[in-house]
C-alpha cells in the first residue's frame, strides 16, 4: 500500500498504475462506478460535479471539477464492454483538447485480502501522453501547489 | 505548453536507453572524455559519441573541448525537469488514492447497528 507505482516508458504513447488497496475487489468497484462515491476521492481537491455516470457498455460519463478561482474543467467518455469487479474500461476526454482521447483499462485484481489496481491507459500519442502527465500535474497543481508540495515533502523525508 | 511537452519528450526519449542512464550516471562524478566513457561498454567511441549527442541535444549533458579531449558535462536542470514532473503527477495520484484509502475503510467499518450488512442493491 501507500503509493502508486506510475510508469510512463519513454517513447510509448502508455502510462500504466498500480496501487495496492486494502479492501476487496467489489468495493473498489463500487467505488469507481457510484457517482457519490468516486466524489469523494476523484474530486476532493476541487468540487466536483458528476452530470452523467451510466456505467454500462456504451454508457457515457461526464464530470466537472471546479476551480476556486472559477474555472471549471469538464471531463467526458463512455464506457466500453462489461464494467464489473474484474475491471472497467472507459474512454477520457479533456473538455480543453477535444479530439485528444485516452482509452483508460482498470483492473481490481484480487490479492489474498487486498486488491491491486492496475490502470493501463493508451495515448493517440507519445506527445499527447506527455502533455497528459504535465497537464494532470498542471490540474492537480492549480489549488493545491502547497499540499503537493507537503506531500512531495512527506515522500521525499527518509523513512525511518 | 506545447514546449514544454517537446522538452519533455527529449529528455525521456534520451533516458530511454540503458547506456545513457549509465553514461548520466557516470557523469554524476565528474566531467569525463568520449574515451573515459566508452571503456566500460562493449561499444565503439563513434557508438557512444551518438548517445553524447542525443544527451547533448535533450538538454541533458554539454560538451566542451579542453585540448584535444572532448570533455562531457552532466546538465543536472534538465533531469531535475523530467523527474519533477512525474514526481509531481506522481504525487497528484497519491493523493487521490489516499483519499480512497479512507473511504475504502469508511465503507469497511461496521456500523453499529446494522453491522456489514450485505449491500441491498446486491
Amino acid at each position: 500500500m501507500g503509493t502508486t507505482r506510475i510508469t510512463a516508458e519513454p517513447d510509448t504513447p502508455f502510462i500504466d498504475l498500480e496501487r495496492e488497496f486494502d479492501a476487496p475487489p467489489d468495493l473498489l468497484f463500487r467505488a469507481h462506478s457510484e457517482p457519490e462515491l468516486l466524489k469523494q476521492w476523484l474530486g476532493a481537491m476541487y468540487e466536483m460535479t458528476i452530470e452523467e455516470y451510466d456505467v454500462r457498455d456504451g454508457g457515457r460519463w461526464r464530470y466537472t471539477h471546479h476551480a476556486p478561482n472559477g474555472e471549471a474543467y469538464g471531463f467526458h467518455g463512455v464506457f466500453h464492454g462489461n464494467q464489473s469487479t474484474a475491471g472497467m474500461l472507459q474512454t477520457f476526454e479533456f473538455d480543453g483538447a477535444p479530439g485528444h482521447v485516452s482509452l483508460d483499462q482498470l483492473w481490481f485484481v484480487p490479492n489474498g485480502a487486498t486488491t491491486i489496481v492496475k490502470v493501463h491507459s493508451v495515448h493517440q500519442t507519445v506527445e499527447a501522453r506527455d502533455a497528459m502527465i504535465a497537464s494532470g500535474m498542471e490540474r492537480g497543481l492549480n489549488e493545491g501547489y502547497a499540499r503537493l508540495d507537503d506531500l512531495l515533502a512527506r515522500l521525499a523525508a527518509p523513512v525511518a | 505548453m506545447e514546449m514544454q511537452a517537446t522538452a519533455l519528450d527529449a529528455v525521456f526519449g534520451a533516458l530511454a536507453d540503458p547506456t545513457r542512464r549509465a553514461i548520466l550516471a557516470r557523469l554524476t562524478t565528474g566531467d569525463l572524455t568520449v574515451n573515459e566513457l566508452a571503456r566500460p561498454f562493449a561499444m565503439s567511441q563513434p557508438a557512444i559519441s551518438r548517445h553524447l549527442k542525443v544527451l547533448e541535444s535533450a538538454g541533458l549533458i554539454s560538451r566542451r573541448r579542453q585540448q584535444t579531449a572532448r570533455l562531457s558535462h552532466l546538465e543536472g536542470e534538465g533531469l531535475r525537469d523530467a523527474s519533477d514532473w512525474l514526481a509531481r503527477y506522481q504525487a497528484y495520484w497519491d493523493e487521490r488514492h489516499a483519499r480512497l484509502d479512507a473511504l475504502l475503510t469508511a465503507l469497511q467499518t461496521p456500523q453499529p447497528e446494522s453491522p456489514d450488512s450485505a449491500d441491498p442493491a446486491g
